[in-house]
């Protein structure tokens, strides 16, 4: 169940209040998000949309901890991250955020295996048992004979499906999708969009996925639109 | 050391660019090497001096010689308990750029004196009764492909004619950096074949003291024996006469520190140009390692392992390739006895290396360090 009326009941997943976020250009200071409230539970599939400069994509780096709020708290699963030290971010975000970019992002250096690998390189895990979790990363997107492959040796569909492989691997609370389709073709988006609804429905992620294309929010539970820094429900639908 | 794949993946994206720096590196320390070796054979002399000897030379020059009637008076000051001589001869051997030096020694006292050099108690036999016997060094030996018995005609330079010895034994030193390039023969076999202008002359004498604290004490009083004189003496510690004979080259000290210096700067300009160039390149990379959980601290070390790298295989395979040079021997034939890169150098160029590499990675590392991830990944 996703809110943004701030009357959620405190058993969601993502819980957010009164979300302020401003930047400072020169004399002229931009109010990004106003007082924001959203309630996510686990397990739902969330589309933000919005116009370009609506602040999508600010919302989901302050929901990843790649950037702070001007005011308002955000908790994931129990720990408030809105007031955590920088080291302590950034450990919670190898435990709880898997994020997944419009333009893949891999390390162009790495293979897909190394690549999926990187964030269990954080974690206490063999090296044997790192191989397991990244083949059955690799396995669920499709790619597990690709896994010596570098980006430059894969289509764009591919990469997007390596960069999945990457946030689930370590399998994070949830996924931060920024316009994951926005870089690819029709088809490979279609790929990309029913590989995030099967994780959820199969695997019971929870994802939150910004992007310009209807067609891909379509795949979502609930879409909600951002405007004027400021969240407005849209439909809430079965996931498919 | 999981991460490792990560450093060589990053160090071998731009081979060319990674190779010319290593290049630098390799060029910058086989040159540091070098200047170390010629700073080492400029500066032997200050490495072998014993501390207890002191050398006696004619106050006017060097090349001024001294009575032999002085060596009775010398054993008799206190403090005093060897006394030797030699004579520099100045020969050639077939042609001019056969350079090596040739000293007549008065030759009990002199092996006593100069323990450090290594002759078999046979050998040394056969030359004490050989009238025109020598010693070789080992260097010298190897140089001219000489053996015990061979019979070998010096030009004289500064003693006219040709003069002839036998190859009566050969010396090792017992440190590498002794100086086995040296001819000996017999001082009495240059004072009989010069009899008219040399007999009762010396080079110089070379004194050993009961303690290296007195040196200074006993110098004084060896001087101040012979003020007044028509042979005044002027007496140092070994060392400080190496040190004269330094000097004489003019500041090789600054000069090597000079070049040195440019070399370092330039090598760490180039080094910080490239390592910045690459964090730029690798900015949004550099965030997605932060945003899936990586550290400000592992992102600077990552940076700074990638230049310290370069810094130490670089710098060893320069000073490795130097090393294989000075294997080959004195290029100059016999001006650098001791052409020989050892252990300090070689460790304060890695040093050196690596410093290079902090400091050329410092900057870029700590800029990948500070960089904010949602700013780096808006980035196209």
């Amino acid at each position: 169940m996703v809110r943004v009326d701030g009357r959620g009941d405190g058993s969601s997943l993502v819980r957010v209040r009164g979300l302020d976020k401003k930047y400072q250009r020169g004399s002229e200071e931009i109010h990004v998000l106003q007082g924001l409230n959203l309630d996510v539970d686990a397990g739902d599939f969330v589309a933000f949309m919005g116009p370009s400069g609506s602040g999508k994509t600010t919302l989901l780096n302050l929901l990843g901890g790649i950037d702070l709020p001007s005011a308002g708290s955000i908790t994931v699963a129990g720990d408030e991250i809105t007031h955590m030290s920088a080291s302590k971010l950034t450990a919670w975000r190898a435990r709880h955020v898997g994020f997944i970019f419009q333009m893949y992002n891999l390390i162009p250096v790495l293979t897909a295996f190394q690549n999926v690998e990187l964030p269990l390189l954080l974690t206490h895990l063999s090296k044997a048992e790192r191989r397991k979790h990244v083949e059955a990363a690799l396995g669920i997107v499709g790619l597990a004979e690709r896994m010596e492959h570098y980006p430059r040796q894969l289509s764009g569909g591919q990469e997007q499906r390596v960069g999945i492989a990457r946030a689930i691997v370590a399998d994070p609370t949830f996924l931060l999708c920024d316009e994951p389709t926005g870089d690819l073709d029709r088809k490979s988006a279609d790929e990309v969009m029913e590989l995030l609804s099967r994780l959820v429905r199969e695997h019971k992620k929870t994802v939150l996925l910004v992007t310009h294309d209807p067609v891909a929010a379509e795949r979502a539970q609930t879409v909600l639109h951002l405007n004027k820094g400021v969240l407005v429900e849209g439909r809430t639908v079965e996931a498919k | 050391m999981k991460y490792r794949h990560l450093i060589f993946a990053n160090l071998f994206r731009k081979k060319i660019r990674t190779t010319l720096t290593l290049g630098s590196f390799v060029v910058a320390l086989f040159l540091f090497g070098f200047l170390a070796v010629v700073h080492g054979a400029f500066n032997q002399g200050l490495e072998v001096a014993g501390a207890n000897r002191l050398v006696v030379v004619n106050k006017v020059s060097i090349i001024q010689p001294l009575p032999i009637s002085y060596k009775d008076k010398l054993a008799q000051i206190p403090g005093v308990t060897l006394v030797t001589h030699a004579n520099w001869f100045g020969g050639v051997y077939q042609d001019e750029r056969n350079f090596f030096p040739q000293f007549a020694i008065e030759d009990e006292t002199y092996r006593q004196m100069f323990p450090e050099f290594l002759v078999p108690d046979d050998q040394w036999k056969i030359f004490t009764d050989d009238r025109v016997g020598a010693i070789v060094g080992e260097d010298l030996v190897k140089r001219f492909h000489w053996k015990v018995g061979d019979r070998v005609p010096i030009k004289g330079t500064i003693f006219p004619g040709t003069w002839e010895f036998n190859i009566d034994g050969i010396y090792k030193g017992s440190r590498p950096q002794d100086d086995t390039t040296q001819f000996w023969f017999h001082y009495k076999y240059l004072e009989e074949r010069e009899n008219q202008y040399w007999k009762g002359l010396i080079g110089w004498y070379t004194v050993r003291i009961d303690d290296p604290g007195n040196a200074t004490r006993v110098a004084a009083a060896i001087d101040d024996t012979f003020a007044n004189s028509p042979w005044e003496t002027k007496t140092e510690t070994e060392k400080a006469f190496a040190a004269g004979f330094v000097k004489q080259a003019g500041n090789i000290e600054f000069l090597l520190l000079s070049i040195g210096s440019v070399v370092f700067f330039t090598l760490l300009l180039v080094t910080g140009n490239t390592m910045a160039i690459a964090v730029r390149e690798r900015m949004r990379e550099l965030a997605v390692l932060k945003a899936v959980g990586f550290s400000d601290g592992f992102v600077l070390l990552l940076v700074l392992g990638e230049s310290l790298f370069l810094a130490v295989i670089g710098g060893g395979l320069g000073l490795a390739l130097c090393k294989l040079f000075t294997l080959r021997g004195d290029p100059t034939g016999g001006m650098m006895p001791y052409f020989y890169l050892a252990l300090p150098a070689v460790i304060l160029g890695l040093l050196a290396s690596l410093t290079v590499g902090l400091a050329a990675g410092i900057l870029p590392a700590w800029a990948a360090m500070r960089l904010r991830v949602a700013d780096a990944l808006r980035r196209v």
